[in-house]
């Protein structure tokens, strides 16, 4: 019996248990019926550049889809280096949904422009929508989630991760009906203003299945303790403002709640933190996975007296106030450590403000047989301490390191960090993710081109000396699907060697680099399916041929030039000499 | 500072254009009279093609300030001297004309940003193209921090530090700045401008931007001045003078000027730059904020 004769219903059923995009893609290309069947059952999509398909497509191709996920800017639009309205509307998506997905529940969205209007779009025509989140989202304010809160009756997540929101009034959280029971995740961090605290009591105490719970830092500590006795189940928490006066029956207050919350697996918030409220957590550090203190302005003996109490720990989020001796108490005691992120607390400043060093990461590498992930703000770094940590963890996934002055050398040496990050893609042979700083030349990237096979991102910033550094990446780096460089001496001749790598990859982001605007529109010429953007708010590029471009933005598409760009955005391509406005 | 009666112009701050001859040009020579700064004066009505037809040299904008705080707009260290900053607005390299030392940076939304400070600044090796060194505070996107965090903590008070001098140091501080017709909003790191005058002078360079941009858009509404119209003109001059408001932490829409520098930096959430026939019911409620704080 061969496979293509099993009936359909057979097929769709197995198809089920295949969750994964890619595998998905797979069973979709094994023959034409499979195709049609895979299409039918498909639930859920992402679309991690919302600009490389449009949504009428995908809605034509995937009609019984449950749940949306898309990404909108790039990613380092992160750091302030897309202008704003350069684009990354959902609105048109969230149109052509109301119609196509009448019966869509979730939708995800990451640095995309998200109004008012779109917001009760859903809240109007999505009956049975269950899931919003909006992590680095911005361009709506809370008149919006009083849509959603009003009308979306079986609402079950609404994540607001890192948004900007205009906050008029506080008042939204009051709309959510009586009726509403069904909440699960609540994350309003990112709130600037008040919200009604009644009004939050209520909904908590309505809500038996509410598991996360992220307060904004409105929200007063004292009242705190209140909240977390009517949701003992909570396993997410974020606090609101973790200072108050300091009296013993807030204390003990506090820390009774906490006592009461069996649950808790994950903490976060703690701004404006009093240490000595610290110990009221202590009871539940035992549980916990997560701890996000990257807010919390905590000095080194707090930490390590928090941190040597979770020996659960698999993720932690700190300031680098953890210092170089708070990391060894860490790896000391959380072996289970998979996730750490040191951000700096004064990258402005002239001289290191904590000590915080290369030795903290080497002493997390050495203790935490699980590391996978690590992001990491330092001032100094040594070709060594890289060696050390890629042979002690050859299982990195994600390596992000940002040594905060551009260009700083191996500090013992002063040589290049070279070798440093190629032991590391030579080790770490499932690298995913990597992240360069430091003073480097052209062979950190002719080792990347050689050993990081399994490289899906790379961010580049004052590194290498000629376009073959860029070359070797783009001809060597298999299964790579966004880079992103600023600052760097690549230009045409690398771009152009290599321009069918790009429809390849998602996308290609260049700024402040050495390439032409001839070599932009040669590319945008000869790849009808790359949209070549480029980004410039003092006048059109081709005015002043001379300069290289300022911003470049390569994305793969099968929809051609997008039709929301503003004035300071041009699409070079076939007829790149008229812009169309 | 010089009062001729009640001659508000002498009070106007106003940004010079390159090349402009501003007719107040007298009042400078008194060097503490308030600077004047002219800036590119917009019909605002939110449509591109307005924006192609002003850019007309001689239409100023006008950010009016009160006259007590006049006086305290013209920071030594910021404005440098008077035929300074006349010279030199509108070019790109007003680092190095402050006397600072520092390089030319541009912000990431093509304005461009003094170096801050007198620090020595990192040269870059091997950047054969590059006329831009990374001094570390003002590159834009370096260090790769997210502005929620930026802004986050530096609104964070440090209880722990002893220091009173100390605040979290990320340096950094992202508002918005909307102007009233124009399509889109600017963010600017207010941290990065040490005056008022340094701030105004940004804000010209960003916001006439969406002129030139428009303006060549299409070739063939590049605007000449045999172009326009006299009654276009005429509206273009007579038509707006704009007046820099801004969202203190209150949520109160204040003048900016009203208050010290720092105190300004302090307490600003949003900047906007509106018609000053909107702005009028601000005044007389900022001067009374101010004599409350004073």
């Amino acid at each position: 019996m061969s496979y293509s004769s099993l009936p359909e219903d057979v097929l769709e059923h197995v198809f089920s248990f295949v969750q994964s995009d890619k595998d998905r893609n797979v069973i979709s290309l094994v023959c034409k019926s499979w195709y049609e069947i895979e299409r039918w059952c498909r639930r859920r999509i992402f679309v991690g550049n919302c600009y490389a398909v449009s949504p009428r497509m995908a809605i034509r191709r995937f009609p019984e889809v449950r749940s949306v996920e898309l990404k909108g800017k790039p990613h380092f639009a992160d750091f302030n280096l897309v202008p704003e309205g350069w684009g990354g509307y959902v609105y048109p998506w969230i149109r052509a949904m109301a119609g196509g997905y009448p019966w869509l529940e979730e939708l995800k969205l990451k640095r995309m422009v998200v109004t008012d209007e779109s917001l009760e779009l859903i809240a109007k025509s999505l009956k049975n929508f269950k899931v919003l989140v909006l992590s680095s989202c911005e361009g709506f304010s809370t008149h919006g989630l009083a849509a959603i809160a009003a009308d979306c009756k079986n609402l079950k997540e609404l994540d607001l991760w890192e948004s900007d929101v205009e906050d008029p009034s506080g008042n939204w959280l009051s709309k959510f009906p009586d009726t509403c029971t069904s909440l699960v995740s609540l994350n309003i961090a990112c709130l600037g203003s008040e919200v009604s605290f009644s009004a939050l009591e209520r909904l908590v105490v309505r809500c038996p299945n509410l598991r996360t719970l992220r307060l904004n830092r409105a929200v007063p500590l004292e009242k705190l303790a209140h909240l977390l006795r009517q949701a003992p189940q909570l396993v997410e928490l974020g606090t609101g403002t973790y200072s108050a006066d300091l009296r013993p029956d807030i204390f003990s207050n506090l820390a009774g709640a906490f006592s009461g919350c069996k649950e808790l697996k994950s903490l976060s918030g703690f701004w404006d933190v009093v240490p000595a409220y610290l110990p009221a957590v202590y009871s539940v550090c035992s549980g916990l996975t997560t701890l996000n203190l990257s807010y919390a302005t905590i000095q080194s003996p707090d930490l390590i007296k928090l941190v040597s109490q979770c020996p659960k720990l698999q993720c932690l989020w700190v300031l680098d106030y953890i210092e170089d001796s708070g990391l060894e108490a860490l790896a000391a005691t959380c072996k289970d450590l998979r996730e750490l992120r040191v951000f700096p607390s004064e990258p402005f400043g002239d001289e290191p403000n904590v000590s915080l060093t290369e030795q903290g990461l080497v002493l997390v590498s050495e203790g935490c047989p699980k590391l996978e992930s690590v992001l990491y703000f330092c001032r100094r770094m040594s070709n060594d301490a890289l060696v050390t940590i890629a042979k002690n963890r050859p299982s990195m996934i994600r390596f992000r390191l940002c040594i905060i002055d551009p260009q700083t050398p191996d500090y013992l040496t002063l040589e290049p960090l070279d070798v440093g990050f190629g032991a590391i893609v030579q080790h770490c042979k499932d690298l995913r993710r990597l992240s360069l700083s430091g003073l480097l030349t052209d062979r950190v990237f002719e080792y990347i081109g050689t050993y990081a096979k399994k490289l899906e991102m790379l961010s580049v910033a004052f590194a290498g000396e000629s376009d073959l550094g860029l070359h070797h990446v783009l001809s060597g780096c298999d299964s790579l699907r966004k880079l992103e460089i600023m600052d760097c001496p690549f230009g045409d001749k690398a771009l152009l060697a290599n321009a069918a790598k790009l429809e390849t990859m998602r996308s290609l982001w260049m700024s402040s680099c050495s390439v032409s605007f001839e070599a932009c529109k040669l590319l945008g010429q000869k790849m009808p399916r790359l949209n070549v953007e480029v980004i410039d708010e003092s006048g059109p590029p081709d005015s002043r041929p001379e300069l290289p471009v300022k911003k470049l933005y390569i994305y793969r598409t099968v929809t051609g030039r997008r039709i929301d760009m503003p004035g300071f955005v041009w699409n070079v391509g076939e007829d790149s000499a008229l812009r169309l406005s | 500072m010089e009062k001729s009666g009640l001659n508000l112009k002498a009070t106007e701050l106003r940004l010079g254009l390159p090349g402009s001859e501003s007719p107040e040009r007298g009042s400078d020579k008194n060097g503490n009279a308030a600077v004047i700064l002219s800036l590119k004066s917009f019909v605002g009505s939110g449509a591109k093609r307005v924006f192609c037809d002003a850019t007309d040299a001689d239409a100023k904008w006008v950010f009016s300030v009160s006259e007590a705080a006049a006086g305290r707009l013209f920071s030594p260290r910021g404005g440098g001297s008077s035929n300074n900053n006349n010279n030199n607005h509108g070019k790109v390299h007003v680092g190095s004309d402050s006397g600072l030392g520092g390089p030319v940076l541009e912000d990431g939304n093509g304005a461009c940003v003094a170096a801050q400070s007198p620090k020595p600044v990192m040269m870059v090796q091997d950047k054969k193209s590059h006329e831009i060194a990374p001094s570390k505070a003002q590159v834009v996107g370096w260090p790769p921090i997210r502005s929620y965090r930026k802004n986050t903590m530096s609104s964070q008070s440090s209880k722990n530090d002893d220091d009173s001098e100390a605040k979290l140091g990320l340096g950094c501080l992202y508002v918005k700045v909307s102007m009233d017709g124009a399509p889109y909003l600017r963010k600017v790191d207010l941290k990065t401008y040490s005056s008022y005058i340094d701030l105004s002078s940004a804000l010209e360079k960003m916001f006439s931007c969406f002129t030139i941009v428009s303006g060549q858009c299409s070739s063939h509404n590049v605007p000449s001045r045999d172009g326009l119209s006299e009654s276009r003109l005429m509206d273009l001059l007579h038509g707006s003078e704009y007046v820099l408001t801004y969202e203190d932490k209150d949520g109160d829409w204040m003048l900016v000027g009203d208050v010290p520098w720092e105190m300004f930096t302090d307490s600003c959430r949003r900047l906007r730059i509106m018609k000053s026939s909107d702005a009028i019911g601000l005044a007389p409620r900022a001067m009374e904020k101010c004599k409350n704080r004073n």
